[in-house]
């Protein structure tokens, strides 16, 4: 546990922008457990597997998403896109192949708290926050602060925090919602909630699995131009449907079949890619 | 926007909950006191001592009830065992009491009663010290505090949950009695502890001991209250009250549920362990039917008649159960137990938030009347509390 609230605290982030500039790094010092970007790589899958009674959710399934990027994935239904999710954030252990977060952290050998406390956040599908407490309060409880009990106890907002869940607030638009219970929100809203106190726990890696389902158009549009606007802050990896979400938000797209990588490249390319074509319309 | 947020977040207590304290302590100390002393005995607002004792211990059972809402209806644990903890309180002061009789018990030995009954010469290692009032408060909380301790830490951290835990707790108090029931255990078996003559010095049953005893349950119980509004309102209340609602979330999001859940229990036992040790003088005895697993029951249906997730719900629990049962057991007494069963089948069906979850909801159904026929409706009348909502709605209508 120790180590990984290090890397949070220690990485400033001014430092990574230097190794994000693909600087060489000669005689740099690898240390263990913290978060290491100088190939500018945030995330390395390699030769993943993973079975359930033989049927082979991954098969070696091999990628890499840059730090700062901003990656789709689609996918028909069973592709593996949620098992891939569930391998980085430590829910799942792979039979076999590797995962590392930056070059030195190995997401195998971790538990899910040790994982978010690195510095990977994810939003499940279906929206969970605390129904019960105020939108500003399911902030309060995920900024990224010391979340032992003598703490809490004697814990207040300073302004430092208040100004974080405040940017926060205006970022998923909630700004007059933050004194109503959070479980009067829209469903749209509620994903924003979410979102936002993923948001609050600064984040390297934001995992994000149908972030618009169930919204608006409108809403669609508006958590588009709110992903668009964290690329090169955060890395972000959206599993989405929705193709005109896909398209707004622009980024390389990496399309998953039967557990491992079918195709990749911007949009347009994938789609005119003849095996993907044949992969959703064969189907 | 920013600034009615703070304020609210650090209010804690806040002024009308200051000066329903105000008014409570006043009632508490300077009129109940004075309506026992100064007014005549066939006075109508003349308070008796049998009224005094028997407030005194309804105010002890209210210290318990907020102990076990802290827990339940915060932290979501459903104790079924909480009565050990008031017991433990209770035995660690008893002995104290039993000390206190000195050589006037019936066999005119150092050795309490039931000991020279036994035939035991000297006091067994574990009540050494016994005779001195501060160490044996100190037990009263420490005991049941160790014992909370190390059973949650265990059960917490295999992540027993709902009913399993509930079951698990009803085993402890019961293997709790069982053990106190024998009498080579050293408390008195069956009997307990009972016959106390004096406490520091001052005579158990004099009128004056009964109203001091009285006035520091009244202490002891706003005591809790306080406590248990700054716990609530600070950080750690919303992440117990998190915890409540979806434990898997608060995980994800860093926390260690464990931690804040044993020291929520620990401080719950702590808490009842005090209201025993203050219910026992006022009572005169502590047996080993106070660990009865029907007892802790009775603890859970107090939380559920008051409301359980706000702090003033079981006090008013404890006070309507336990006054009706004061009553019931003279009038009627073979069908106490009848009638409590019907008191929980009725609130489980009728008042899911129990008394003050019925009031606030009565009170904002007529707040949003007149709002209704409106075109659109108002941002108070969309706030209105839905049932599944307890914390917070009925919190803020009974923070006080």
């Amino acid at each position: 546990m120790r180590v990984e609230s290090n890397i949070s605290r220690n990485a400033p982030a001014d430092g990574q922008q230097e190794h994000w500039d693909g600087e060489a790094s000669t005689g740099h010092v690898l240390k263990p457990g913290e978060l290491d970007l100088s190939h500018n790589v945030i995330l390395y899958l390699d030769d993943i597997t993973v079975s359930f009674d033989g049927f082979r959710a991954l098969n070696k399934l091999s990628l890499q998403i840059d730090a700062g990027e901003l990656r789709c994935f689609i996918g028909p239904n069973g592709a593996g896109k949620t098992t891939m999710m569930d391998v980085i954030t430590g829910k799942t252990r792979p039979d076999s192949g590797k995962a590392f977060f930056g070059q030195t952290i190995d997401l195998t050998r971790m538990t899910e708290p040790q994982i978010a406390h690195a510095g990977i956040g994810r939003k499940f599908q279906k929206p969970t926050i605390f129904e019960n407490h105020s939108v500003f309060e399911n902030l309060e409880l995920a900024l990224k602060t010391d979340k032992r009990v003598k703490k809490s106890l004697f814990a207040r907002l300073f302004g430092d925090d208040l100004d974080k869940i405040a940017d926060t607030l205006r970022q998923i638009r909630l700004t007059d919602q933050a004194d109503r219970p959070a479980g009067l929100l829209s469903h749209g809203q509620k994903q924003w909630l979410e979102i936002g106190m993923l948001l609050v726990q600064d984040p390297k890696l934001l995992l994000l699995d149908e972030p618009v389902a169930g919204m608006t158009d409108d809403e669609t549009e508006r958590t588009a131009e709110l992903f668009v606007s964290l690329k090169g802050k955060h890395s972000l990896m959206v599993v989405e449907h929705d193709m005109a979400f896909v398209e707004a938000l622009g980024g390389k797209v990496t399309v998953l079949h039967e557990g491992s990588v079918l195709a990749e490249g911007d949009l347009a390319t994938v789609q005119a890619d003849q095996r993907v074509i044949e992969v959703y319309l064969g189907r | 926007m920013r600034t009615p947020v703070t304020v609210k977040l650090f209010a804690g207590l806040g002024p009308k909950g200051w000066l329903a304290v105000a008014l409570a302590a006043l009632v508490g100390w300077v009129l109940v006191p004075m309506a026992h002393l100064l007014l005549p005995e066939g006075h109508p607002l003349h308070v008796s001592t049998y009224a005094i004792t028997l407030i005194g211990k309804i105010l002890c059972y209210a210290v318990v009830a907020v102990a076990m809402d802290l827990i339940w209806g915060f932290g979501g644990i459903l104790s079924l065992g909480h009565g050990v903890f008031f017991a433990l309180g209770g035995y660690s002061f008893g002995m104290y009491l039993m000390r206190q009789i000195g050589r006037e018990g019936s066999y005119q030995s150092d050795l309490p009663d039931f000991m020279v009954f036994l035939d035991w010469k000297e006091l067994p290692w574990y009540w050494t010290g016994s005779d001195h009032f501060l160490w044996a408060l100190f037990l009263a909380v420490a005991v049941p505090g160790l014992i909370a301790w190390i059973f949650g830490y265990f059960a917490f951290r295999s992540r027993i949950k709902g009913v399993y835990f509930s079951i698990i707790t009803q085993a402890l108090t019961y293997a709790a009695m069982l053990f106190f029931f024998r009498n080579e255990t050293g408390f008195g078996g069956n009997n307990g502890f009972t016959d106390f003559k004096r406490i520091l010095g001052y005579s158990v049953t004099a009128p004056e001991t009964r109203l001091a005893l009285f006035g520091l349950s009244v202490a002891l119980l706003l005591g809790a209250l306080i406590l248990g509004r700054v716990l609530i309102a600070s950080k750690f209340g919303k992440v117990l009250t998190a915890i409540r609602d979806s434990e898997s979330r608060v995980m994800f999001i860093g926390y260690n549920p464990l931690h804040y859940k044993l020291f929520i229990w620990t401080l719950s036992a702590m808490l009842c362990g005090l209201a025993g040790a203050l219910y026992v003088p006022q009572v005169g005895i502590i047996n080993p039917s106070e660990m009865s697993v029907a007892n802790s029951i009775e603890i859970a249906i107090w939380v559920a008649v008051g409301g359980r997730g706000t702090l003033i719900g079981p006090v008013l629990g404890a006070g309507i159960v336990n006054l009706s049962k004061s009553w019931f057991t003279t009038s009627f007494p073979e069908y106490w137990l009848f009638f409590l069963g019907l008191l929980f089948i009725l609130v489980t069906l009728y008042l899911p938030q129990g008394v003050v979850g019925a009031w606030a909801k009565l009170r904002s159904r007529k707040a949003a009347k007149p709002a209704a026929p409106a075109p659109a409706p108002s941002v108070k009348a969309a706030a209105t509390p839905e049932p599944e909502m307890p914390a917070g709605s009925a919190a803020k209508g009974a923070s006080a």
